[in-house]
């Protein structure tokens, strides 16, 4: 039951990306396709999951004062691996998110977890937050990137949407449009939970 | 001449915030007020010229003689980490003044991604030394222009009534978001030189 509760604190209630608006920098810079947007979510669970699950088997042999590089380590490591990974199995994925890959290690989403929740709980129940924290982050990068595919390209995971009367907004898919979408997608997550809350109250 | 489009591109045409979207963290977390804004963006363009030099030697002198390029992400990591608490401790000892103004933003600097980012690209456009070292410093420069400009709109942000969603993050991504369609206008004032 409590497991349940820990996978499920990363979906809505904490989610990485809509509520603690951590790892913005992949947020905004591989959403411009669905493809990219679900490679990277998997990509960096991956290495969530990975790093909570060693991280949390160490955590009583860590000194608390070198506890932070340790942690780099291990999550270096781990995105090393994923890289690997990806270059050998999806050599398409590897070019279009290029240097994002080896900035999972910079991803705050993964430092802060293993700060906040892997040092101090179980392994089982920081495995379970890891794979809540990256089900969350994927799922938010899937609908960011799915509205500007859409929009920016008039695609949806390459295929053609549209007939050739459409004009796509190309501003869309250009940095502007990542931080406009990523913007009011947080604003709406606002108003929908505040909606909840308010009929709860009542 | 080329040093000279590197610094550009990398202060106004390849802005790491804005169009490379490096070190959004920092961008939308210590732009609330002007001179924390400005602490943050000196401490980052100080790492990033001295990451972008350490790394490139990394690299060049020990990782390719050794064949291990694929630990390049381990290894410029831990240096940069290395580098910050190096810098933090002579920072402490040379110039107290500095330190209280810099102190808090050191540490939050090793997970910046722009730190990072820019050691990364430089072995992968293939600058040498010197042309590494101009772009992570611009690259910095780009940093601190873009934070500063931006924290100057976040002071007014905050006194100007919004919907009560778009409160905070929404609202400034949004500013964020203007500011970079400003920069896209760089891209087609230096394509002719670039």
């Amino acid at each position: 039951m409590n497991l349940w509760k820990d996978l499920e604190n990363g979906l809505i209630k904490e989610n990485p990306t809509f509520r603690l608006v951590l790892g913005t920098c992949p947020t905004l810079a591989v959403t411009t396709a669905v493809f990219n947007g679900i490679g990277m979510g998997i990509a960096a669970a991956a290495v969530l999951i990975g790093s909570n699950l060693i991280i949390s088997l160490i955590k009583k042999i860590v000194p608390n004062e070198i506890r932070i590089p340790i942690y780099i380590v291990v999550i270096a490591t781990f995105t090393t691996i994923v890289q690997m990974l990806i270059q050998a199995f999806s050599p398409a994925l590897d070019k279009s998110l290029g240097i994002y890959i080896p900035l999972i290690v910079v991803n705050c989403i993964i430092i802060a977890r293993a700060e906040a929740f892997a040092a101090k709980n179980p392994v089982i129940n920081s495995v379970m937050d890891g794979v809540g924290m990256g089900i969350g982050f994927t799922v938010a990068l899937t609908i960011i990137s799915s509205v500007r595919e859409i929009l920016g390209s008039g695609t949806f995971f390459g295929m053609q949407l549209f007939g050739s009367g459409f004009e796509p907004a190309l501003i869309m898919i250009l940095p502007p449009g990542g931080f406009m979408v990523f913007g009011l997608s947080i604003a709406a997550f606002n108003k929908i939970t505040s909606l909840r809350k308010n009929r709860e109250g009542i | 001449m080329k040093l000279g489009l590197i610094i550009i591109g990398a202060i106004f045409v390849n802005n790491f915030v804005l169009s490379q979207f490096l070190g959004i963290c920092p961008f939308l977390g210590v732009s609330k007020q002007l001179d924390t804004a400005i602490g943050m963006s000196v401490a980052v363009t100080f790492v990033m010229g001295l990451a972008s030099v350490i790394c490139w030697m990394i690299q060049y002198y020990i990782l390719i003689p050794l064949g291990i390029g694929y630990m390049q992400t381990i290894a410029f990591i831990l240096v940069i980490a290395g580098l910050v608490q190096f810098v933090e401790m002579v920072i402490k000892k040379t110039s107290p003044a500095l330190y209280q103004a810099l102190g808090i933003y050191l540490p939050l600097i090793t997970t910046n991604c722009a730190v990072l980012g820019v050691a990364i690209l430089n072995i992968d456009t293939n600058y040498n030394l010197i042309e590494s070292l101009i772009n992570g410093v611009g690259g910095g420069l780009g940093f601190a222009l873009a934070i500063i400009l931006f924290a100057g709109v976040r002071e007014r942000l905050e006194l100007a009534p919004t919907p009560k969603a778009l409160d905070g993050f929404p609202i400034a991504m949004l500013a964020a978001s203007l500011f970079s369609i400003a920069f896209l206008g760089f891209k087609g004032l230096f394509s002719g030189l670039l």
